[in-house]
């Protein structure tokens, strides 16, 4: 980031508040090298960098109307995204609290009772009527995070939940479908 | 740059509509402060005994911490305001300090006179215990009214900005109770303002996260 880059992501900024969305663009595309600065000192997975430089961009679009141009426009942005970066590593910390990452789960098992529930859970009638129990968020979140396969940004824009709410809908989803399968779902 | 960002930038702006812009935190205090003025004087002159006020108000010592509670109710208020945008340092939160120890210096002087000219009466409760249910009780829809105007700046960090507007509304209420309160502070009198501020404060936080937060963020 250079000085007069930076000056006139204040101007984008400004322009972009006015509705110019061609300044926005360039604006949302110039500052990314700089969000992914900032996120990386929090985060170093890439995916999990991408995801949370989608949210900043996100929340920098639903707060615009805040930035007051007379202000320096870096340190706006710098703000937002320390803070939404810190926020998206409190939530990994509760989840992975809550969670166990076991890539052997997706493996069968030698037991042929536990292979027969796991048969059983695949089947497709099951599983939908399991969903469409959920309440409206939580099978929202399902369907366009797991059954549509979207991004979370996708996701986020398609049902108007922010990606944090996304998130959240989806653990429960994922815990309430455990509980309904017995403990057989993997996130 | 990913496809999926490449995509949520191209999403966000195509049909870019303007917005209009916030305009300055100490503008949007002082409507607000100002309204809450308003209501406050037209109460005060309908049911205060405004004579009896006038002749207290003589006590210099009174009248320094009327104006440590009115200056820690105004100042906590701008720094909610300010703490509400995002480029707004933390501290902020330490802009009404200097004159809520003021506020909370005169009213122990005061309980120490009390117990001085009194002796063990003076640190019991003064005429009424009712400050309590008057400072919570006006400090809440205060908050509320606060809390409508705080949600358009979308605070990233709610409890802080909670916290200072919950000071705020608190310390405005105890300001008000000042015409309602013809006798000195006593200990528990003291204790019992004190501990009012601190409910208004805690229920201010505890409510921030989804009063503060708009459902769609």
């Amino acid at each position: 980031m250079t000085a007069s880059s930076a000056e006139g992501w204040g101007g984008l900024m400004a322009a972009a508040q006015a509705g110019d969305g061609g300044a926005y663009a360039r604006l949302l595309r110039e500052i990314l090298p700089y969000v992914r600065a900032i996120v990386r000192r929090h985060h170093a997975a890439p995916d999990r960098v991408e995801d949370v430089v989608q949210d900043v961009l996100l929340t920098l679009h639903r707060i615009r109307h805040t930035y007051d141009p007379a202000r320096p426009f870096t340190a706006w942005l710098g703000a937002i995204t320390h803070r939404r970066s810190v926020d998206a590593l409190r939530r990994k910390v509760r989840t992975d609290a809550s969670e166990t990452f076991s890539p052997v789960a997706y493996e069968t098992y030698a037991d042929p009772s536990a292979n027969r529930d796991i048969a059983a859970h695949e089947d497709s009638a099951v599983l939908a009527e399991a969903i469409s129990a959920l309440p409206p968020g939580q099978r929202q979140a399902v369907e366009l995070l797991r059954l549509k396969e979207m991004s979370l940004a996708e996701a986020s824009a398609a049902s108007g939940q922010s990606v944090g709410a996304l998130k959240v809908s989806l653990h429960r989803a994922i815990r309430a479908l455990q509980r309904t399968l017995g403990g057989k779902v993997d996130s | 740059m990913t496809d999926d960002t490449e995509s949520l930038i191209a999403r966000l702006t195509d049909g870019l509509q303007p917005v209009k812009r916030l305009p300055p935190p100490t503008m949007r205090a002082a409507i607000w402060l100002g309204i809450v003025a308003l209501l406050g004087a037209l109460f005060v002159m309908r049911f205060a005994n405004l004579a009896m006020f006038v002749h207290r108000i003589g006590d210099p010592r009174l009248a320094l911490e009327l104006t440590g509670t009115l200056l820690t109710g105004i100042l906590a208020v701008i720094a909610a305001f300010e703490l509400s945008l995002p480029d707004r340092p933390i501290t902020w939160s330490l802009l009404p300090a200097p004159s809520l120890v003021l506020w909370l210096g005169c009213s122990g002087f005061s309980c120490w006179r009390q117990w001085i000219v009194r002796g063990p009466a003076g640190l019991g409760k003064g005429e009424t215990a009712d400050c309590f249910l008057w400072i919570v009780g006006f400090g809440v829809p205060l908050a509320v009214a606060l809390f409508v105007v705080l949600r358009r700046s979308h605070p990233l960090s709610p409890g802080p900005v909670a916290a200072m507007a919950g000071l705020g509304v608190a310390s405005l209420a105890a300001f008000l109770l000042q015409f309602f309160h013809p006798f000195d502070v006593t200990l528990i009198d003291l204790g019992l303002h004190i501990a009012a501020v601190a409910t208004v404060v805690i229920l201010a936080r505890t409510a921030a996260p989804r009063a503060l937060t708009p459902s769609n963020f």
